[in-house]
């Protein structure tokens, strides 16, 4: 149910992509995307396609996982692809009834700008996957931290996203026992109304806020029992280094983004 | 006499196919019948959980079958979503699930979904309320602004508003003080006599569940370990210290008493039969 949301789920594992330095990991993920968005004609979304199976295949993370995590996106994609399928202009009419038309263009963005979503996503599932929510903010802070000669809060933010994600399971682990809690009272989420079901999130949504406040304050009252007062002369236990599969890793990124603006260039 | 709940050979594996792959437990059967008091007993990781979210049709087995008066609790929707109403479900720390902006709304939460006409949700509400000790003024008031064993028994009162024929609590009386634990318990116990209900009950002390309970249900690795009375269990007090679990602090005393030479008897676990058993061994009459 609720568990088979797997957005920014960590699955722990040794592979080298779980290994890699996070900051290499977000500077790669910067720099597939960049790729994806230059991608053009078929050759530059096979290459990338081949570069996202392959590193899927590395991470040992298993399809399913991937695929149960695209779930929530379907409606999006479903969305993305009818507007392209019938809103763009093209010259080769491949079928039309009433007034929508396909044209060859249109069924050819379509599948471009599904695969492109489809990528964009998994790709960006691929990190959260293999990274642990602090690893994930402590790489972060550390890319950002130039920002804090401008005085940006870089630490607080970072420490508010890594917070923030570390209650992802736990908020929905608590909205399953809630959940289950009202069903036992015989509550029903599935059947009824638009209002009737937006109703029925009432006797979930009243103890969940509840229980988010509470565990804001225990957190609060621990933190501060433990003397946090944020960044200023905070030392760490485990500091970032980069190795050199950090290196080669970003070479593969940077020639991937040289590969499609090459590519482009030659207009292939 | 029929079993008014039957559990055959139930199994039940969590987030199958995933690298979180976990068996929760394997191959339980047990039946309970009408009227009775069983208490479930098992560290933490046991299967107790998963196995109570079974018998209501929270959680459908991966395997196995549970009946309900002799019918299969999925064999119909419409029979699985009776089937909760008639198992009453209290969770740990069930307080956390009031959301109402009065208790007397918040318990009448349960009744309202089984559709019942206003007079007779009214007639449960403040039935309900008398059986958990809530005051008819205290129905009007916010349950935020109870204390937290109040808030416990308003909780409490939600699942026995539907009148379930079998009541399954998962440690109804975890973080209480000693007055609020006994209150609740005393709750349960007048709620399975005026109804003649099944109490089912999951617990980590020992001494509530040998000085409640008919029978006992050891859990132990997802399988029951024992299933006996107080004192078939206890008996093998050995085995229990194995599993981690502790025994009532009585048949600890004795277990010592006959370890330094008296032939005491080691299978009490409450003080009156301490009393007896030492009586016996005086050579005095015992008391019935």
């Amino acid at each position: 149910m609720l568990k088979d949301i797997t957005l920014g789920q960590y699955f722990p594992g040794t592979s080298i992509i779980h290994r890699l330095d996070p900051r290499t990991k977000l500077l790669s993920l910067i720099l597939y995307i960049v790729a994806l968005f230059t991608a053009k004609g078929w050759i530059a979304y096979g290459l990338m396609l081949v570069f996202l199976v392959t590193v899927i295949a590395v991470s040992t993370i298993r399809p399913k996982a991937i695929f149960r995590g695209l779930k929530p996106i379907v409606i999006i994609v479903v969305f993305t692809a009818v507007l392209n399928l019938f809103l763009t202009d093209g010259e080769t009419v491949l079928a039309s009834f009433w007034w929508f038309t396909i044209t060859k263009e249109g069924l050819i963005q379509a599948i471009y700008m599904v695969s492109r979503i489809i990528m964009l996503i998994v790709g960006t599932f691929l990190l959260t996957y293999t990274t642990s929510p602090i690893a994930l903010t402590d790489g972060l802070e550390s890319l950002l931290n130039p920002l804090k000669t401008l005085h940006f809060p870089v630490h607080e933010m970072s420490m508010m996203m890594c917070i923030a994600l570390r209650f992802i399971p736990t908020l929905i682990e608590e909205t399953d026992k809630i959940m289950a809690a009202q069903k036992a009272r015989g509550a029903d989420f599935s059947s009824g109304s638009l209002i009737q079901r937006a109703k029925a999130l009432v006797p979930i949504l009243v103890p969940l806020f509840i229980s988010a406040f509470r565990r804001a304050d225990e957190l609060a009252t621990a933190m501060e029992c433990r003397c946090y007062q944020g960044g200023e002369g905070r030392t760490k236990l485990k500091i970032l280094k980069f190795a050199a599969r950090d290196y080669i890793a970003l070479a593969i990124g940077a020639g991937l983004v040289a590969a499609m603006i090459l590519l482009k260039a030659f207009g292939l | 006499m029929e079993p008014i709940l039957q559990v055959r050979d139930l199994s039940h594996i969590y987030s199958a196919g995933t690298p979180f792959e976990h068996t929760a437990m394997e191959h339980i059967s047990f039946s309970l019948h009408r009227g009775e008091f069983v208490g479930v007993i098992g560290h933490t990781g046991s299967g107790k959980s998963t196995l109570i979210q079974h018998l209501n049709g929270l959680l459908q087995p991966t395997a196995g079958e549970v009946l309900f008066d002799g019918r299969d609790i999925w064999s119909d929707k419409g029979f699985t979503r009776q089937i909760r109403f008639k198992v009453g479900l209290v969770f740990q720390y069930p307080e956390y699930q009031l959301f109402e902006e009065t208790v007397y709304k918040d318990i009448a939460f349960g009744p309202k979904n089984m559709g019942l006409e206003e007079k007779e949700i009214d007639r449960r509400v403040r039935e309900a309320a008398r059986f958990v000790g809530i005051d008819d003024k205290s129905l009007e008031k916010s349950p935020f602004d109870l204390s937290g064993g109040q808030k416990r028994r308003v909780a409490i009162a939600g699942v026995i508003a539907m009148e379930p024929d079998v009541l399954i609590l998962d440690e109804p009386t975890a973080g209480l003080d000693p007055e609020g634990r006994d209150g609740i318990l005393e709750n349960i116990r007048s709620y399975q006599q005026a109804k003649n209900a099944t109490i089912m009950m999951v617990s980590h002390s020992m001494e509530e569940v040998a000085r409640l309970t008919d029978r006992l249900l050891v859990m132990n690795h997802g399988q029951v370990a024992m299933d006996g009375s107080p004192r078939e269990v206890f008996q093998q007090s050995q085995a229990l210290l194995d599993m981690g679990l502790d025994i009532p602090v009585v048949t600890r005393v004795f277990l010592r008493l006959h370890e330094l030479g008296p032939s005491v008897d080691t299978s009490v676990y409450s003080v009156e039969q301490a009393v007896a058993a030492l009586k016996i061994w005086k050579g005095g009459v015992p008391y019935a």
